[in-house]
């Protein structure tokens, strides 16, 4: 699983402590750091041939980046990756995320396990 | 609500989040046995553990200066006038990323953050419109900036001496505190040790030409938010402003040249108690490590000055009308921890950029506390109880401790260039989040008391980002770079160039540079040709 923090955004908080529970709940977690571009982020994924990738955005960009990294998901033909997005996303962008190609939008204040069991349950699915 | 649905509170034990346990009853035993009274002493006199005035608010009353600004200068410099109307005092000016992170606004990094969470400022033109109608004299003005802190205070400057004001009589604030940015908040953008030589720029800049200016703020404040406790807040924060002293002190000056213009922010969330204390605490300690580590003969010296102000990790997304009240306990607690200046995060700002409505909410609530109920007659209200000043005693024997902690594994600066700050952050931060989830900390609205109906949409009004704003502002840079004189910028920025690389004080050439409209972006770009890039140590 990759966490990563796209665009400028510098909060990381949320970020850390999602990958902290990822990593006691038994997933193997890749931390990308700050400030990454979408390109290098789906960079990472591939090389590091990650089942899921979750964006952590608190700047309010988050459809921007989202969209960028689905479409560089398509083109590099990794639409089988588990993409989904937490931060402080409006309700009334959640709609919005999932017709980009986001799997599950996780707003500031969803619970860790909701999280973890969401991951789990959509990879019992695909296998 | 069912009678037994509240809270459940343990007698025994209860452990504040300093680690310190909490009693049923403080007497007088309890102050002898933490140290006495010794320490508690008059405002306004050494160690100031009561007000590093005598008078305090009866003389004067707090600062207000809400977190304020984003999209386009115009549309900042509507919103300031907004709040000085409203009766706030100070300004506390909100940068986009781009911006904090020393880009221009058509960098391609700054697509789709121009003006988001703050003012998009690319050249010297737009401080002239956002502070434009705006007397710097009247009206302090903090600019919460880091990374790019040299060419934002050179911009602050180069407009205030534009305007006919005499820089040696200038007041004002910038964050300026790097070393916190690379434990939380993240806008770093040089490596360590070149970021903090740039903050010694800065002051010793201000020592000699702006002496009123406070230069750094340095904050305790988002290492708190990103998972420290109330004790850790304070050591580090110490430990940083430390950092810079060792820095400045080396380059010849001496304690007393700049200490006294070195201030701070803090955070308020969680008890009450242990919050007054710990800026009691704080305040005493600090003019301690001043007085008896550094020398300091200048009592000024070692005054924590300092923004108190309430915290937005405290506040909830759940049931966002709830921070209201949070807010005003938090602005409570400033107030009777004698702070100078006061901030509020909005109840909205879980969502969006806070709105008027909820700016001047919180404007009022200070303003309530101030005009109301009889904060500002008395200096230190909690001065002489058992119980605050025992607490008190407490706090200053474990700030002390996490600082020898640092300081015997390598030093502050180190531990934050390894990414162990960091790391030991981060764990406590999911410490406190699946405390939370088991209900171990309660959280009103969140995992106690909550309203158990389908909860609808919050009445919360979000701010909405404009598109348009980031073309106009890059059609202005545009029009900015057409008209300056190109010869003139060149030059200046060689001139930056050069005193880079020979490791003498930059402000001077910055100023110059942002005189001749040199942008953001281009004064980084030189500095990031000579110090680099931080490469952030993966710990969590």
């Amino acid at each position: 699983m990759l966490v990563a923090k796209p665009g400028l955004d510098g909060h990381d908080v949320g970020a850390k402590v999602v990958a902290l529970a990822l990593r006691d709940a038994g997933f193997e977690v890749i931390y990308t750091g700050l400030k990454k571009t979408p390109e290098e982020i789906v960079r990472i994924a591939e090389q590091e041939d990650v089942d899921v990738i979750g964006l952590s955005i608190l700047s309010g960009s988050h459809l921007h980046l989202c969209e960028k990294v689905e479409a560089l998901l398509e083109a590099r033909e990794l639409k089988d990756k588990l993409f989904i997005v937490g931060g402080n996303v409006p309700k009334g962008d959640h709609e919005r995320l999932r017709k980009l190609g986001v799997d599950g939008v996780f707003a500031t204040g969803s619970r860790t396990d909701s999280i973890v069991s969401f991951i789990r349950e959509r990879r019992e699915r695909t296998r | 609500m069912k009678e037994n649905d509240g809270p459940v509170v343990p007698l025994f034990p209860l452990i504040n989040e300093s680690g310190i346990e909490v009693k049923p009853l403080y007497t007088a035993e309890d102050l002898a046995a933490s140290g006495g009274e010794g320490g508690i002493g008059r405002p306004g006199e050494f160690p100031f553990t009561r007000g590093i005035h005598e008078l305090m608010y009866r003389k004067r009353p707090w600062t207000m200066r809400q977190y304020a600004g984003f999209g386009t200068p115009e549309e900042t410099n509507e919103r300031f006038r907004f709040l000085i109307e409203n009766g706030q005092t100070g300004l506390n000016v909100a940068f986009d990323l781009p911006t904090q992170m020393g880009l221009s606004s058509d960098d391609p990094l700054a697509e789709g953050e121009v003006g988001r969470v703050g003012m998009a400022v690319d050249t010297l033109e737009d401080f002239e419109i956002a502070f434009d109608g705006i007397d710097l004299d009247e009206i302090t003005v903090s600019l919460t900036i880091n990374g790019s802190a040299v060419t934002l205070m050179a911009m602050y400057f180069a407009l205030a001496e534009r305007r006919g004001y005499d820089l040696a009589r200038l007041r004002g604030t910038a964050q300026n505190d790097i070393l916190k940015e690379f434990v939380g908040r993240g806008t770093w953008i040089f490596p360590v040790e070149p970021s903090i030589r740039l903050v010694g720029d800065t002051i010793e800049y201000c020592a000699e030409k702006v002496p009123r200016y406070s230069p750094v703020s340095v904050c305790g404040y988002h290492i708190r938010e990103s998972g420290a406790s109330p004790v850790q807040e304070m050591a580090y924060a110490f430990l940083i402003a430390k950092a810079y002293i060792d820095h400045v002190l080396a380059r010849g000056l001496t304690v007393d040249d700049f200490a006294s213009r070195l201030s701070f922010n803090f955070d308020i969330h969680g008890n009450l108690f242990e919050q007054v204390a710990k800026f009691r605490a704080g305040r005493r300690l600090w003019a301690r490590i001043v007085r008896e580590e550094y020398g300091a003969r200048d009592p000024q010296s070692g005054w924590m000055r300092m923004i108190a102000g309430g915290g937005g990790g405290g506040l909830t997304i759940e049931e966002p009308e709830n921070n209201i009240i949070r807010g005003a306990y938090y602005a409570l607690v400033s107030a009777l921890s004698g702070t100078q200046t006061m901030a509020l995060c909005c109840y909205d700002e879980a969502y969006t950029i806070p709105s008027e409505k909820a700016s001047r909410l919180s404007l009022r609530t200070m303003q309530i506390l101030m005009e109301e109920i009889g904060l500002c007659d008395t200096v230190d209200p909690l001065g002489g109880s058992y119980y605050v000043e025992t607490l008190t005693n407490q706090m200053e024997e474990k700030i002390r401790a996490v600082m020898e902690g640092v300081d015997g594994s390598g030093g502050i600066v180190r531990a934050i260039a390894e990414g162990r700050i960091q790391a030991a952050v981060s764990r406590q931060a999911y410490e406190n989040v699946k405390k939370l989830e088991r209900a171990e900390i309660r959280k009103v609205g969140v995992n106690c008391c909550r309203t158990d109906e389908e909860e609808k949409e919050h009445p919360i009004e979000l701010h909405a980002f404009r598109e348009e704003d980031c073309r106009r502002q890059i059609e202005r840079l545009d029009r900015v770079r057409s008209e300056r004189d190109g010869g003139e910028v060149e030059r200046a920025l060689g001139k930056l160039h050069e005193n880079a690389r020979a490791g003498s004080n930059v402000m001077p050439a910055v100023i110059e540079a942002v005189k001749a409209y040199a942008t953001v972006g281009e004064v980084t770009g030189r500095l990031v040709d000579v110090y680099g890039r931080f490469r952030e140590p993966i710990l969590f």
